[in-house]
Formats: structure tokens, sequence, C-alpha cells
């Protein structure tokens, strides 16, 4: 269980238009992840699915079943908030056993349910505590566990990383993801990092001011962005985009160049340039090189011992068959 | 340098505040000490401080002349009963402008908040004919409707305010475990907002036991609270400071240590939200 679709789904609030007319198709068990910049939709429409806005126009189906007008308790979903939104007076115990008790469970299931949630989470130990005794990682768990135990149809997360630290965020996105493994439920993740798009998403929704700009596997978006929107927003460091007589070349207005696809030499090369600032990440030196004629500076992803230093002249060198071009309206030229 | 000005600065405050606040409460301490007094005491010239016979002799008499626990007890039934009614009512009025508000929930809420700058007497011949024909004169029931529909705003005012300070994610997730809107008020808002309850609950206990214009207007005898009781002392037969004072201290005397006792309560609900 846990099929999701959106026919010709919109959303205004008053004049303005958040989502305009918009299908989508989300099979059972696929972990989706809904990915765009601030204020591209995203969150609205999980909201949408969840229950939390009431649609404009059109449809949602759950599992076949029209859902558009049903509340948020009735579609059978669990969503964990960015802010987690637990409940500060009550203990973890009482926080993941919350849902039960409003279906009306009895107080043995409650305990059995919340035992194995919390079994799961590695919850155990801190059961009595309340939510501000927590650190931010755990908080994140219980959120999680008060989800679980309801046994949705889906799971709804809403940037439920971003107020961690980065080390953590690591974690909890390896943990949820081995949770899709091990709970085989339909998720959808809403976030803004690239970056947990493509290590969690078994599909990618590219969203931009409320349209679906692409939907595909990460790799596919990766591989074959279908237009210079997808191109630069998926991939880190962002992909390179030139246009003018360099593009022509190509016979396109737009060609893209991601920075793993350029190659380094000090001697000889298509394009010449000097090393701008290098970022060193130990695997990776990420350059900017810049003066190579081009109408912006590029980006290049070399090895971690590249020994190249800030004002070096450089020679860059496109790998050809993996340059990907565009036309006027930014699309993919196949 | 630096160090002195600000050393200096916070003498200054200091004794601002004490004089503010001696200032403030200087009437009641007069009052209590005026009720130890003997009548002669009482209206002595220049004023006796602390250097006059002590004497119980005017609770003895106030006691005797009055029921004091009869008034007493309407002061707890009117001001309990009317604060209970008012929050039962409040709490939907405030969530719903709290958390699904119209374009115009701003002006209905100063609208409300407005009334209570309406001077009651304006409002007095109509509600005493009211009171009249639904025979609630000299009622308690009828009194406890009329302090909560004149306190009714303060209260949705101050929940709003508290409310407004609870993350709407925080109901949503509610809604999304299940809840009924009943559950979601019940386990979840009304558990969250209990120091904002608190302090409205004990600010309109005060103000309903203060409350003077509509008790000593339309009670006689049956539902007449403490303010009657202080009232019924500044009788025709003369004025007696000392005995008009003991019965003020003994209608004053419940409020002001309850006030005294929740003072941290009061405090940290009244500036709920506004410090961070």
């Amino acid at each position: 269980m846990g099929q999701i679709s959106l026919d010709k789904v919109t959303k205004r609030f008053g004049d303005v238009s958040v989502i305009p007319p918009l299908d989508l198709r989300i099979e059972e068990g696929e972990f989706v992840v809904f990915v765009g910049p601030s204020g591209c939709g995203k969150s609205t429409l999980l909201r949408l699915i969840a229950g939390l806005e009431d649609v404009t126009n059109g449809r949602i189906s759950i599992d076949g079943k029209d859902a558009t007008g049903v509340p948020p308790a009735k579609r059978g979903l669990a969503m964990v908030f960015q802010s987690y939104a637990l409940y500060p007076h009550m203990t973890v115990r009482k926080n993941i056993a919350f849902p039960l008790r409003m279906a009306g469970l009895s107080q043995a299931e409650q305990d059995k349910k919340v035992n194995a949630a919390a079994a799961v989470l590695n919850l155990t130990n801190y059961m009595e505590r309340k939510p501000g005794q927590l650190s931010g990682g755990q908080r994140q768990r219980v959120a999680i566990g008060r989800a679980i135990v309801r046994e949705p149809a889906a799971f709804l997360f809403d940037e439920p990383l971003s107020n961690l630290d980065a080390a953590l965020r690591v974690n909890m996105r390896l943990e949820i993801s081995e949770l899709h493994k091990t709970l085989k439920t339909t998720m959808i993740y809403v976030t803004h990092d690239q970056v947990e798009a493509m290590t969690m998403a078994d599909k990618i929704v590219v969203l931009n001011a409320g349209n679906i700009e692409q939907v595909g596997s990460p790799l596919e978006l990766y591989k074959a962005p279908r237009n210079t929107f997808v191109a630069g927003f998926i991939g880190s460091p962002k992909m390179n985009l030139i246009t003018g007589p360099e593009a022509a070349k190509h016979n396109a207005t737009t060609i893209g160049i991601r920075p793993e696809h350029l190659g380094v030499s000090a001697t000889s090369g298509l394009w010449q340039g000097v090393v701008g600032v290098s970022e060193h990440l130990g695997s990776d030196t990420f350059l900017r090189v810049s003066g190579t004629g081009l109408d912006d500076s590029l980006t290049v992803r070399a090895g971690g011992e590249v020994g190249l230093h800030y004002g070096d002249t450089v020679f860059l060198t496109p790998e050809m068959d993996k340059i990907h071009r565009f036309d006027a309206q930014g699309l993919r030229i196949a | 340098m630096a160090r002195a000005v600000t050393t200096q600065r916070k003498a200054l405050t200091t004794a601002a505040a004490w004089t503010a606040a001696l200032l403030i409460f200087f009437p009641i301490l007069w009052t209590i000490l005026t009720s130890f007094k003997s009548e002669a005491d009482a209206v002595a010239s220049p004023p006796l401080w602390l250097g006059f016979d002590w004497t119980l002799e005017n609770y003895q008499t106030v006691l005797e002349r009055a029921n004091y626990f009869r008034f007493f007890l309407n002061s707890v039934i009117l001001s309990v009963g009317s604060t209970a009614l008012g929050v039962l009512v409040a709490v939907p009025a405030a969530w719903s402008m709290a958390f699904v508000p119209g374009a115009k929930t701003k002006d209905l809420l100063m609208w409300m908040l407005s009334t209570k700058m309406m001077p009651s007497v304006a409002v007095l011949v109509p509600i005493y004919l009211i009171f009249i024909r639904l025979g609630l004169l000299d009622t308690r029931i009828g009194l406890v409707l009329v302090l909560m529909l004149i306190n009714l705003p303060i209260i949705v005012w101050m929940l709003y305010t508290y409310f407004k300070e609870i993350p709407g994610e925080i109901l949503e997730a509610a809604r999304m475990d299940g809840a009924t809107l009943r559950s979601e008020i019940l386990y979840v808002l009304l558990p969250m907002a209990v120091p904002g309850i608190a302090s409205t609950i004990l600010l309109n206990i005060i103000l309903a036991w203060n409350e003077a214009f509509w008790t000593i207007t339309l009670t006689t005898t049956h539902a007449a609270p403490l303010t009657k009781f202080i009232s019924s002392f500044s009788s025709p037969q003369g004025l007696f400071y000392a005995k008009l004072s003991a019965a003020s201290t003994m209608a004053i005397a419940p409020i002001l240590i309850m006030g005294w006792f929740s003072q941290k309560q009061l405090v940290r609900g009244l500036t709920f939200g506004a410090v961070k």
C-alpha cells in the first residue's frame, strides 16, 4: 500500500498561484524526493498530500481512492516535520504513543508498538525523558518513531534534517534510507539539499516555481537533465553552463559540462585559464578557473593533490561525449 | 569610569523602582496600619506611624456587625465562577483566532478589547433592566455572567497571545496523529499553554475579586461579595476609618496573599512571549 496520484492538482493562496496544474504518480514503496530552491512549492505540495492544505483544484488519490477532501488523520499518512513538532510536555514514550492513543488502542498494544519502534530507533534508554532533554538527532528519531507506530501507507518528510549539524545529517540520512529498506513503505521527502536528494531517492522530482521540471532517478537527472534549470540544480558542484560562440560550435545556445568532466593539464588543452580560489576537500579539489575567454569562470573537479595554486595557468579540456546541449528555451537537445 | 557610571545608574534605577513600589503599596500599607488603630488614632493629626496602641477591636466589631464569611464565600464564587466560565468560552475563541484567523481577526480582537474602554455606567440602565426582567438581581449566577462578560475580552486577548506562541506545526502533527479538534485542544494545546492559562486565571480572579461597580450595584444581600461588605462600612452613621480599614484589609487579604504566592507565575505568564 502507498501508491499516491496527483491529477491536475493546483493550489492558490488568494491571487497567488503556488502550484499550477500538476500531475504526479508515486508508486508503492518508492522513496521520492521533492527538491528545488526555496519557495518552489515543494513543502506546499507535501502539505497538500498530507491534507494540511486544501487543494484549490484537482484530485489526490491514495491507493486508488479519492483522498482530496479527506482530513489528514484519515489519509493513513504520517509526517515528520522540519521542527520535529514533538509535544514538549510529554515524555518520549507518550510522544510516540500519541497516535496510538488517539486511535484508541489498548495500553498493552500501545506499549508493544512503542517499545518495538523505540528498539528500531535506539531510543529505549530515553523513553522517560522529555523532548527538551534530548539532542537534535534524538528528537528527530522520536519524530520518526511517532510516524512509524502508525504503520502509515506513506511517510512524508518535510526537510527533516535541516536543523541538524552536518555530521548528524549524514548519519540520519543513512538511518532514514536504512529504515526505508527495512519498512519498504512509500516515503516522500522534501529537501532543498540536492545531495540528500541524490543519495536517498529512488525518484527525484525537481520543482521550480510550482512546476515539475523533471522526474527521474538520480542518475537519469544527472546524466540527462531535461533543461538548464535541472542541469544547474542537480550535481555538486553545479554544472558549468556556457553560452556564446563556444556553445554555437556545438549547435546549441547553451552547453553544460560538469566539473568532473573537465580534464586539467598544466601544459595543453582546449581552454587556457588562470586558477582562482581552490577548495581542498582531501579527496577532491574544486578549482575556479577564470580568464578562459568564456563568459563565466569554470568550476573544475580535480584530484585531491592536484598541485595547482592561485594564479597558476592551466589548460582545460572537456570530455566531448559528456557535453550537454540546450536550445534557446533552455531545453535539452537530444 | 564606565563601571562607576553603571553602578551609579544601577543605584538610581533601584531607588526609582523602590519609590514606585512603595508609592503603589502605600495605600494598602496605610489601610492595614489604620485597621489596628483606635478610631481616634486613625484620624490623629499629624498621622501616627507605628507609635499607637495596637488593637484588634476593629476586627472584632466588623466580624460582629456583618457575616464576613458569607461575603467572602460570594467573592470566591463570583471570581472563580466568572473566570472559569470565561476561560471555557475564551479557549475556543482564542483557538480560532490564533490558528484559523480570518481577514478581520485582528479588528475583531481590537473591537473586543475596545469594549473595555467603555465606561460601565453607560450600560448600567440596560443591564439593570435586563436583570430585573430575568430575575437576576442579587443572584450569584447573574453576577457571574456579568463579571464573565466584562472580563472576557481580556481573557480572550491573553489566551490568544499565548496560543500564538505555540508553533502551528505541533498542532498539525497532532492532526496528522489522528487527534480530533477536541483532543488537539485538550491534550496538546492546553497543556502547552498552562503557564499562560494559569496567569490568565490568576489575573482574572483578581480583576473579578476587585470589581466593585457591578457587584455593588446589582446586589443587595444574597449575592453580595466583599466589595459590598466594605461599602457597607462607609455608613451613613459617620466615617469610621479604622473599622472601614479593618473591613478593607479583610476583603483584600485573601487576594493579596494569593497574588503574593503566585507572583512568579503571574509575572512569567504576563511576560510570556515578550522575552525569548
